[in-house]
């Protein structure tokens, strides 16, 4: 077995971001769509981290504020669902659809 | 100090990450699935310690597993309806976003094989004592600026979330 | 192989910084050990301080005084039937107690019972401690929501959200005490714990009398908020039998329910050792600067011995007071045979070898005793936080008080 290069946690990564891509595209439930959307954001972490063991500790920084985001972006979305909730009984995303033409 | 069994640790943790990747994106039921992301980021954060990275890993655990998967299942308790798990789980697009999802990953094996000389193989050396006093010293020197934005930014998150989630403004 | 097992002995550091598998194993199992019994004493304290504070007895048929009482606990435990209430979603209901042993447990890593005993010194110590406990209280929603009931569903939803919020006067008070380390030569400070206790060595004062009063206010943030964390009184509303029918372990039986008990003294002692770790200092013995010399350090190298041949000589003397009855007989000789292995640990405590060596261990042990025994007191004392008092004082008493201690630490370091 090669030795585990950068590579490696990169193709991690990008394995990550694709199984995350097919949850936003293809499933009904908003919460479980958020949660792909944090799993997108996982792997671009791994990537920054991966990449910051070669030039420098800027990745980690970097790793750092998008987990920072990342907890304001899930607080702000998950109060959206319960403000769309409360008038609409459903989590379905396909029902979210009262400003359709 | 050289980690103990790189190669199978790696294989090992992967593994778990991407498999619980996986469970997350095709339960039923939505507390399954918040499990499964749970699992996925621990096992990231072990990844972020195998690159040398404590600080991070540190972070992930408090934040994400300890923190942001703390509120899914809160919201997930909310909105739970049985409906929903009957009904179902893939939405009428499904293989149009397969098909998308197919061409990102051959996107990325075509990046990965033609740019992988680009970026060194070597290691640089990042002592595991410091980390945390190094990352320290960047983030209050060079990124002062976006930390403090970084807080104006999660002042603004709560506000948003207060105000969204109240029953009357 | 036999290299590799000593080869440790001559490091200076914790067998995992030094890579040293074997070791590290080792200290594994004898901190598993050290808890287990300690969550058993735990219990048996419990019961009988709380009985002698409310001027009764407690168990004392079980064994002589009630000794064996955890014992008996522990076996009824094991043999109940395990039930799962009928709608019960299996996965999550299984995993619920997992999580929260396991997250009970693994805090022990980075505990520092000496400046070379602990299994590892990770450089992220009390960060990994703060995270892993925070960690439970994804347990405790998955137990309320998995039992598919509403008592333990609304227990754990106020026990998830009161451990969530006093986590943050915790991170507050650790913060400000992370501070004071930073306030040596060089201006770099850590988050090891083993690097916390030594600057508390360097700068020669433990951090709760540092900078009087910022550092007291902070280990009394502390106090409040990991009595807090841990859902025991005067906090305790999600569990209390009046209120909620044991709020989120309601349906849970057997050897789940110990499962969950194990974790909650488990939990106790992780942040009490967090608090002696950071405030009290570590294993530190009292007075290292004030009485120092080699006749005090033989002073205070005597007090696990003569600590020891105390509990013994109580012991005996409750042997001799005893009822005079056949029927006491296995009893009495059950306790002063207990008395004996008391006398026994006190006289091997005073050999010069074991001596040195166990100074460090005891001190600390000393002072997460003490920490129990205030955890007890608290329950028998104050009566029970109303859940919204509960709240109000976690954001809006806490909170503050934590900031203004931050702000102020910062400011004193700078100007002294």
């Amino acid at each position: 077995m090669a030795p585990i290069s950068t590579i490696h946690y990169l193709v991690v990564a990008a394995a990550l971001f694709i199984l995350g891509v097919i949850g936003v595209l293809t499933r009904r439930n908003v919460v479980i769509v958020l949660m792909s959307i944090e799993l997108i954001l996982n792997a671009v972490n791994l990537n920054l981290v991966a990449f910051s063991r070669i030039w420098g500790l800027h990745g980690q920084i970097f790793a750092i504020f998008v987990i920072t985001d990342a907890a304001a972006e899930a607080a702000v979305g998950l109060g959206i669902l319960i403000a769309f909730f409360r008038n609409k009984e459903t989590v379905n995303i396909d029902e979210v659809d009262l400003m359709k033409w | 100090m050289a980690p103990v069994a790189t190669t199978f640790f790696f294989y090992f943790l992967s593994a778990l990450t991407v498999l619980s990747g996986v469970l997350v994106i095709t339960r039923k039921n939505a507390v399954h699935s918040a499990l499964a992301l749970i699992v996925s980021l621990l096992g990231q954060a072990a990844l972020y310690l195998m690159l040398y990275a404590p600080f991070v890993a540190g972070v992930q655990i408090i934040l994400y597993a300890g923190g942001i998967m703390v509120l899914f299942l809160f919201v997930i308790m909310l909105v739970n309806i049985e409906k929903s798990q009957k009904e179902d789980q893939f939405n009428k697009q499904w293989l149009v976003g397969l098909a998308a999802a197919i061409a990102l990953g051959v996107l990325f094996v075509l990046v990965y094989v033609k740019g992988r000389a680009l970026f060194p193989d070597r290691a640089i050396q990042m002592p595991e004592t410091s980390n945390t006093q190094q990352v320290a010293v960047l983030l209050y020197g060079n990124y002062m600026f976006t930390f403090e934005i970084a807080s104006l930014l999660l002042l603004v998150a709560i506000i948003g979330a207060v105000v969204m989630a109240k029953k009357r403004i | 192989m036999l290299d590799y097992i000593t080869s440790y002995f001559k490091s200076e550091l914790t067998p995992g910084s030094a890579g040293n598998m074997f070791w590290a194993f080792v200290y594994i199992v004898l901190i598993f050990l050290g808890l287990s019994v300690a969550v058993i004493a735990m219990n048996w304290l419990e019961r009988k301080i709380l009985a002698h504070m409310q001027v009764r007895l407690g168990p004392m048929r079980v064994g002589p005084h009630g000794l064996l009482q955890p014992i008996a606990d522990a076996l009824k435990l094991l043999i109940k039937e395990d039930i799962m209430p009928a709608e019960a979603d299996p996965w999550v209901f299984w995993v619920a107690p997992l999580i929260v042993v396991i997250t009970a447990f693994t805090v022990f890593i980075v505990v520092p019972f000496g400046p070379t005993h602990a299994v590892t010194d990770m450089n992220i110590g009390i960060l990994f401690m703060l995270g892993v406990s925070s960690l439970s209280v994804l347990g405790v929603v998955m137990a309320g929501w998995a039992s598919n009931s509403h008592y333990p569903l609304m227990g754990a939803l106020r026990s998830s959200a009161q451990m969530v919020s006093y986590e943050i006067a915790m991170g507050l008070a650790v913060v400000s005490a992370v501070l004071m380390t930073s306030l040596n030569k060089e201006g770099i400070g850590t988050l090891s714990m083993i690097g916390i206790v030594q600057a508390q060595q360097a700068q020669q004062v433990w951090f709760a009398f540092k900078f009087f009063p910022l550092g007291l206010i902070a280990f009394f943030i502390f106090a409040v908020a990991m009595v807090a964390e841990t859902n025991r009184a005067p906090f305790d509303l999600p569990e209390a039998e009046s209120e909620l029918t044991a709020g989120f372990h309601t349906e849970y039986s057997g050897f789940r329910w110990s499962l969950f008990f194990l974790a909650e003294y488990s939990a106790m002692i992780a942040v009490s050792s967090i608090a002696v770790t950071l405030w009290l200092g570590g294993w530190m013995r009292p007075f290292p600067n004030a009485l120092s010399g080699e006749t005090w350090d033989l002073v205070f190298s005597l007090v696990p011995g003569l600590a020891f041949l105390f509990l013994a000589a109580m012991t005996f003397y409750n042997t001799a007071r005893m009822p005079k009855h056949p029927y006491f007989k296995v009893q009495t000789i059950g306790l002063g045979g207990f008395g004996a292995v008391l006398a026994l640990i006190g006289i091997i405590l005073f050999l010069p070898a074991v001596r040195d060596r166990i100074q460090d261990i005891f001190w600390f042990s000393a002072k997460v005793a003490l920490s129990m025994y205030m955890y007890i007191w608290y329950r028998g004392t104050f009566p029970r936080y109303r859940f919204d008092q509960l709240m109000k004082v976690g954001w809006k008493v806490l909170l503050p008080l934590g900031i203004g201690v931050l702000v102020l630490t910062a400011v004193a370091g700078i100007l002294f």
